[in-house]
């Protein structure tokens, strides 16, 4: 997506989608619309909830979240619509 | 009188209902003894499924409790068609109980439908499930005071390992006679006052669908309309997004509640690594993942489909003659050596499927094949006349072991496969395959269905329902049958061999190329459709990654088990009955009189020669002549049943008096690029009349179905002349190739086209 380095802090907001793998945060915000969004509420990416952004796929793309003692996979674009504040960045995460 | 008693006394109907992979169908299994397929990705029960389980007692008076398994959900607010489903059961079919299945090593995300559950007027019992693997990462559960905070019933149970079983269903049959009014964990004014509301119209369970008018939910719109407009109404000054408050509310109350329960509260989880992250580390690594699974699926096949296991015959090394076998028997004046090349041959090693392919046989090799002689031998001794000989021997038993003799190897097609479900890697493959999956316009997810087709397209196409729109399903279940099942593995054997016979191409080659054809016809498939009648957004991908865990022998035997049984009773079902029909066809003439030979006159003959020139274009149509009939009815067959091309090819050969379908293209003298495009047509083509009524069935729109058999059809024809021509003609690729750039080109033109519409539309 964004070639440029943005550098993210602990205690910064972030798009899930561009904080480094091995990031723990807890959700700030979801926006999805409609189906998909309640989707990513039912399966537990609620504000409040500590996501820890375990690994991309080997082509980097979906992601692998652990969040709620488990672990869910989703795309780049759907963790565009999930804010956090992150409060770790360098969690055990594989590269 | 007794009897009508019985009948009148009904059984107990509890409905099992929890996320996917939680474990309800182990347990249904394990509680009604059934053999239901289980897998370790989410969403292997698509349909729902009944069974009975009966208390420990004697005889008919045993008292029994309907047990129906719902496919997983993750909530009642439906997102795929199979979890509508679980929801319609719940809210309409009144079950007694509801036995909400939970894994107890995952207890807040599962807890959250339970939530949901509360809020219906139904008596729920808790099995807190998989107590086998909490005991193993060391933690606990206080039982009792989740009951206390949840006020239902909660049983732990393993239904792996057998346990607490017996309890559940104590537990359950007591809440049968009780009644459980709903109450929510959200206490919320508003929730009250539209409640009201549809207490007032009089709807049943109207907490739930209060709940449900709030968060918008569709299904509740198009349902209950009125109550839903007055809802609506009421709350048209209101800002609030409920349905984020309301899930939100629902982990509020979960997620101290199970950090009090749980002895170690899941947050120190992610700080150590267990041996299914470390498993999962090496599996979908950033460099080795990708190359571990085309590796892994290459084997698959390898070891299935090979005749010269590990390529030593390529590399050199000389096998002489081939295992010559054990046993030598005298049938009818002919030598018969049923067991040779049964664990080498003069092209190398056999691999384990093979080998039992080869141990099968057919009617004059292997098991089969003593079995076979030995009616032959008998009926010979017998002195029957050689009509009936031939009907048993040639007609009979030859179509039917020709089918069976290929069981035993697509049973170890399926072991491999089970082994990959069972463990949980291929969900990981879906993980890793989404990026390219994309590209093509479904989504990873759609992986899943996909290589189910090569095991069989029927539960391949049932299980497009746990995808998320209806488009990416007419996509996939469009090109399953482009994925090479069981039944035509068998055929695709056949004319490996023949080519083999021909030119000398290892038959492992030329298989995995006629898979890698179907494949490459999939993606191509879906690419067209998806820049052409099924555009859409890419769909979503959200999907729960399941813990690795070592594949149970018992489930895994069960699955191979049924999918064997499944081939059995096809085979001396549809495939007895079309082998019998084409034998007497093939043998009598208009005037009910037997034809002398080679089926000369023949009904089958004629009706065979009068198709015949439609198969010109395609190599095997004039060309082949006076025996060219016998292709033309074995892939006519073929649409009947795949396993058909087989059978039908077996037992023409023994009309036409040659040996097998090898001997049939050598008597035509047909070419190989014929028989090439016989092998794509029938690869492509229409599938079963099975997998036409599953289509059918799961493409709601008439039209669209339509459209599906007629794409099978024409895409097979032009796919097949193609071949030939290209093969037998190469001068016409100068033509072909332009064509297809020019077809590419105009695709991408319509496609930024179409592109530039769809942006304006959104901007507007």
């Amino acid at each position: 997506m964004n070639e440029e380095k943005i550098i993210i802090k602990v205690g910064d907001l972030a798009k899930l989608s561009i904080v480094p793998i091995g990031t723990s945060g807890v959700i700030h915000l979801v926006s999805g619309q409609g189906r998909l969004g309640r989707r990513l509420l039912d399966m537990g990416l609620t504000p409040g909830a500590e996501v820890f952004l375990r690994k991309q796929a080997p082509l980097g793309d979906p992601l692998e979240l652990t969040l709620r003692g488990y672990e869910l996979s989703i795309r780049k674009s759907e963790a565009d619509l999930i804010v956090i504040r992150v409060t770790d960045l360098d969690a055990k995460g594989d590269k | 009188m007794r009897k009508v008693i019985n009948k009148m006394k009904k059984n107990i109907r509890v409905a099992l209902l929890g996320n996917p992979n939680s474990g309800k169908t182990t347990l249904f299994n394990s509680l009604t003894g059934s053999t239901a397929y289980v897998g370790n990705w989410p969403g292997v029960t698509v349909e729902k499924k009944s069974g009975t389980y009966y208390f420990k007692g004697k005889g008919k008076d045993r008292e029994g409790i309907d047990i129906i398994d719902l496919p997983g959900i993750y909530s009642l607010s439906p997102y795929t068609p199979e979890e509508v489903i679980s929801r319609n059961y719940i809210l309409k079919e009144n079950p007694d109980v509801v036995i909400n299945v939970i894994d107890a090593t995952n207890l807040e995300r599962n807890l959250y439908m339970t939530t949901q559950l509360l809020e219906i007027d139904v008596p729920v019992v808790l099995a807190v499930n998989m107590t086998d693997a909490l005991a193993e990462s060391g933690k606990t559960i206080d039982y009792a005071k989740l009951k206390e905070k949840l006020k239902i019933p909660v049983v732990p149970i393993s239904a792996l390992e057998e346990k607490g079983l017996d309890n559940l269903m104590k537990v359950t049959k007591v809440e049968a006679n009780k009644k459980r009014e709903a109450y929510s964990v959200i206490t919320d004014k508003k929730i009250e006052k539209v409640t009201e509301i549809y207490k007032k119209y009089k709807i049943a369970n109207p907490l739930f669908h209060a709940i449900k008018a709030l968060e918008k939910d569709e299904i509740e719109e198009s349902e209950n309309k009125e109550a839903y407009a007055d809802v609506q109404s009421l709350m048209a000054q209101d800002k609030e997004d409920y349905e984020a408050v309301i899930a939100d509310l629902r982990y509020q109350f979960l997620t101290p509640l199970c950090a009090e329960i749980s002895t170690k509260p899941h947050k120190s989880e992610k700080e150590k690594w267990t041996k299914s992250d470390r498993i999962d580390q090496v599996l979908t690594h950033k460099i080795f993942g990708m190359l571990i699974m085309i590796v892994a699926l290459f084997f698959v096949f390898h070891f299935t489909f090979s005749g010269d296991l590990l390529f030593l015959n390529a590399f050199g090394v000389n096998f002489g003659e081939g295992y010559e076998g054990f046993l030598s028997i005298m049938v009818g004046g002919e030598e018969y050596r049923p067991f040779a090349g049964l664990i080498y041959t003069d092209g190398g090693i056999n691999s384990i499927g093979e080998f039992f392919h080869v141990l099968a046989g057919d009617n004059e090799t292997g098991i089969l094949g003593l079995i076979s002689l030995g009616i032959k031998a008998l009926l010979l001794k017998w002195n029957a006349p050689e009509w009936v000989v031939g009907f048993f021997y040639d007609g009979l038993l030859n179509g039917v072991t020709a089918v069976l003799g290929f069981v035993p190897q697509i049973m170890i097609l399926y072991t491999f496969f089970s082994i990959m479900e069972d463990s949980g890697y291929m969900a990981r493959i879906a993980f890793m395959l989404d990026r390219i999956f994309r590209k093509f316009g479904v989504s990873g997810r759609a992986f899943i269905p996909m290589i189910m087709g090569f095991g069989c397209a029927i539960p391949a196409m049932i299980n497009t329902r746990t995808l998320a729109t209806e488009k990416e399903r007419i996509k996939t279940i469009r090109v399953i049958p482009f994925f090479t099942c069981g039944a035509k593995a068998e055929f695709i054997a056949i004319i490996a061999a023949a080519i083999a016979a021909a030119v000398g191409v290892d038959a492992g080659l030329f298989t995995f190329s006629m898979y890698m054809l179907g494949i490459l016809v999939a993606i191509v498939s879906v690419i067209v459709m998806n820049k052409t009648t099924q555009r859409e957004k890419v769909p979503p991908f959200i999907m729960e990654l399941p813990t690795y865990r070592t594949p149970q022998l018992k489930a895994l035997t069960r699955h191979v088990y049924n999918k064997g049984k499944h081939f059995v009773i096809k085979a001396f079902t549809i495939i007895l009955a079309s082998t019998i029909v084409i034998w007497l066809l093939a043998n009598f003439g208009w005037d009910w009189q037997m034809v002398d030979e080679n089926g000369t006159g023949s009904i089958l003959q004629s009706l065979g020669s009068f198709i015949q020139p439609l198969f010109t274009p395609l190599g095997f149509g004039v060309q082949a002549g006076e025996h060219g009939w016998t292709l033309t009815v074995a892939s006519i067959q073929g649409i009947v049943a795949k396993e058909n091309v087989t059978a039908t090819a077996e037992t023409l050969a023994s009309i036409i008096d040659v040996d097998g379908f090898t001997g049939i293209v050598e008597a035509i003298g047909l070419s190989n690029a014929a028989v090439v495009a016989f092998s794509v047509f029938n690869l492509l083509t229409i599938p079963c009349f099975a997998a036409i009524a599953t289509a059918k069935g799961e493409l709601s729109n008439r039209k669209v179905y339509r459209w599906t058999i007629a794409y099978w059809f024409l895409l097979s024809y032009g796919l097949g002349a193609l071949t030939y021509v290209s093969f037998a003609y190469v001068w016409t690729l100068a033509i072909t190739i332009p064509v297809i750039a020019l077809l590419i080109a105009l695709l991408i033109i319509y496609d930024r086209h179409k592109k530039k519409q769809e942006l304006l539309l959104e901007n507007e």
